[in-house]
């Protein structure tokens, strides 16, 4: 892993939802974050966004939930991450989450969860800590 | 010493502009949200040129600036509808029933998104949403539990339903007739606006072909049989929330329609059959001004075209009759009590613009669904407006206002210039097809969102005056009981009917979409024989194909 590889990520909707000027709007500014950013397009099952991660070897995963189903519609794909040995990723969910699930979601293996207002500048910082941590860690590790 | 200004040309000579110099003022430039710069001052001078008669006329008259009916809201109220729905069928029942006790008028249904996509609630893809954003209706059953001891000919009833658009008005005639109500007495209004879901709601089924063609047989059946009833909802609003500016918001929306009207006169209808029925949804956004000059500049605009590009000649036609809803996106998770105000001012905006019925949005819902106690305190703020503030007293007051003049005409002319635009593109579905619309809604929203960030625009409570402490408010859950209970009851369903007649409606359909007779009929035939919203869609799926998403981005 070169310093030069920049961050790559997925936003990806999940569920039947199609409402993505939200997860539009953070894919574009990730990118002009300077990170490569794959947009999955609306109604993905856990298989796809799974696939397209493995595809696209990215880094970060940005789930976009509007419709109330998050604590459903997180664990099968966590669950499929973990069978693809995919669950070093960082998991991200951004939507209409109440705090109170908040805590749910991390149990499951959520990073963080990032509710409406947020400013994309801050999840971009967000990620390029997290992914930088894990990157120091895992040298850290093999060295 | 400069006494008294004569011109607007004098004042900003020798009053404004000394004054700026001074102090300055509040930013670099002034403009709406579409962009519009405004100017420190409008005067007569503004309206150099400008006609009453002809720019305004008078209410119930041709161009209809200032309203569709002669009394306005001096003879009625517009309807009090708020769009509602979760979980199943009993509970929503429960939830109108309780709204129309606190002095609702008119009833608005949420479906979830399975009912929407075409999905029964036991299919493992609805799983995780059976009942979440709206009521579950799997089959004539649950449509019979929704409206339970509610008489159809008494309510109208809108219903925001667009790929399964048919089968859920199906249903609702077939509710209609148990009741003893003949389909001629039902009012109200289905969605059934499919181009908007593909460029931003996202519940489409069909490709745009076959898809069309159901809604023209929608039309078709509906001024056979339901005179009363709006067949389509031709809707900015998902549009304008998806991030498109005002202008774009009314443009793109008449773009559709002039798609719609297209394809059904294309199909051999009379435009003054089904034009009278045609409704529009659009947002009340913040701006008060700019909102009100929206609506004005709207129903001048549709007017115009129905009745010069289309030649409609039942002045019914020419009317744009609308549903509005206050701006869900506006609404902050901080400081969710803001939210009220918020929605206050819009449902003012909407209610100077002249809307027919109008949702107002509860507090809460950028953190769920709606409560009970949110959604009364939603109805109760109408309430206030229509009876404490007398802004309902006399027709169209903000007419003559030199600014708001100036701006409906400005507005007028912008969405005049992106209809053109389109129509030089091939019309709405070419212009949809290649991204265009997309794209102009994705960059609009991502300029609203940079000057958020950079604090140029501000979200009071978000990006300044914010606190530490967050208000916390209970939050509508999804009882989980209420998601098993229906896919349990699906299930049952299946075993009970005449499944010999569900096999035999169904074949029916196919022969029917196969060919190019009027589809309604036998959807109609398929739903009072209990055949579910999916067994429904898995014929129409076969025939028609599915459409799939060209990710813009």
């Amino acid at each position: 892993m070169t310093a030069e590889r920049k961050i790559r990520v997925l936003i990806a909707k999940p569920g039947l939802d199609g409402h993505d000027r939200g997860a539009k709007v953070i894919a574009r500014g990730l990118r002009d974050a300077g990170m490569e950013v794959i947009y999955t397009g609306i109604r993905q099952t856990p298989e796809m966004i799974v696939n397209a991660a493995l595809q696209e070897d990215v880094d970060v995963i940005g789930l976009s939930i509007l419709s109330g189903a998050h604590l459903e519609l997180v664990p099968p794909i966590m669950a499929l991450l973990r069978e693809k040995g995919l669950d070093d990723l960082i998991v991200l969910v951004g939507g209409i989450i109440p705090n109170e699930d908040k805590p749910a979601l991390k149990a499951m293996g959520v990073a963080e969860v990032f509710g409406p207002g947020t400013p994309v500048s801050e999840i971009a910082s967000y990620i390029k800590r997290a992914v930088e941590e894990k990157y120091s860690a895992a040298s850290g590790q093999r060295g | 010493m400069h006494d008294q200004s004569h011109t607007a040309a004098d004042w900003y000579e020798n009053r404004y502009r000394p004054a700026k110099a001074r102090t300055g003022e509040r930013q670099e430039r002034f403009e709406t949200l579409s962009g519009i710069e405004i100017k420190p001052l409008y005067t007569p001078e503004d309206l150099a040129g400008w006609d009453y008669r002809t720019r305004l006329g008078y209410p119930g008259e041709y161009p209809f600036t200032r309203g569709i009916q002669p009394t306005m809201y001096r003879g009625r109220l517009w309807t009090m509808r708020q769009y509602a729905g979760y979980a199943d069928a009993e509970e929503s029942n429960r939830r109108y029933k309780f709204l129309l006790e606190q002095g609702q008028t008119g009833l608005s249904v949420a479906f979830d998104l399975p009912t929407q996509i075409g999905y029964d609630s036991d299919d493992p893809i609805a799983q995780a949403e059976v009942g979440k954003v709206g009521v579950a209706i799997d089959s004539l059953e649950d449509m019979e539990r929704l409206f339970d001891g509610i008489p159809l000919d008494k309510v109208s009833t809108s219903m925001t339903i667009n790929a399964t658009a048919p089968i859920l008005l199906a249903m609702y005639i077939a509710v209609g007739k148990k009741q003893g109500v003949d389909p001629k007495e039902l009012s109200g209004t289905i969605q059934n606006d499919i181009l908007k879901e593909y460029i931003a709601r996202g519940t489409y089924i069909f490709p745009p072909g076959p898809s069309l063609r159901l809604i023209v047989d929608v039309f078709k059946y509906c001024a056979d049989h339901l005179p009363k009833w709006n067949p389509i909802s031709i809707s900015g609003y998902h549009m304008r929330e998806a991030g498109a500016t005002a202008v774009q918001e009314v443009a793109f929306t008449f773009a559709n329609a002039i798609a719609y009207v297209s394809a059904a006169v294309n199909a051999g209808l009379d435009v003054d059959r089904f034009a009278p029925r045609l409704s529009f949804f659009f947002v009340a956004q913040s701006n008060l001004f700019e909102e009100v000059a929206k609506f004005r500049a709207a129903r001048r605009l549709w007017a115009d075209i129905m009745r010069n590009r289309f030649g409609a000649r039942d002045p019914r036609s020419w009317v744009l009759r609308f549903h509005t809803q206050t701006a869900g996106v506006s609404l902050t998770a901080q400081q969710p009590l803001n939210n009220v105000v918020r929605t206050t001012v819009q449902a003012l905006a909407a209610i100077l613009g002249g809307t027919q019925s109008l949702h107002t949005n509860a507090y809460d819902e950028a953190l769920g669904l709606p409560t009970e106690a949110s959604a009364q305190l939603a109805l109760r703020t109408q309430q206030v407006l229509a009876y404490e503030t007398g802004v309902a007293d006399t027709i169209d007051p903000l007419a003559g206002s030199y600014y708001v003049e100036w701006l409906t005409d400005q507005l007028e002319c912008r969405i005049r210039d992106y209809i053109r635009t389109i129509d030089e593109m091939g019309g709405a579905l070419a212009a949809i097809e290649s991204g265009f619309i997309q794209r102009e809604i994705q960059e609009s929203a991502w300029r609203f969102q940079q000057q958020v960030e950079s604090g140029e625009r501000i979200i009071v409570g978000v990006n300044k005056f914010t606190t530490a402490d967050e208000l916390q408010v209970p939050i509508q859950r999804v009882d989980r009981a209420a998601q098993l209970r229906q896919v349990e009851r699906v299930r049952d369903l299946r075993r009970r009917r005449d499944n010999r007649k569900v096999e035999a409606a169904l074949a029916r359909l196919e022969e029917v979409a196969r060919g190019d007779e009027n589809t309604m009929p036998a959807i109609l035939e398929c739903v009072e024989a209990y055949a579910t919203i999916g067994e429904v869609c898995r014929v129409l799926r076969k025939v028609f194909g599915e459409y799939r998403e060209r990710v813009v981005f």
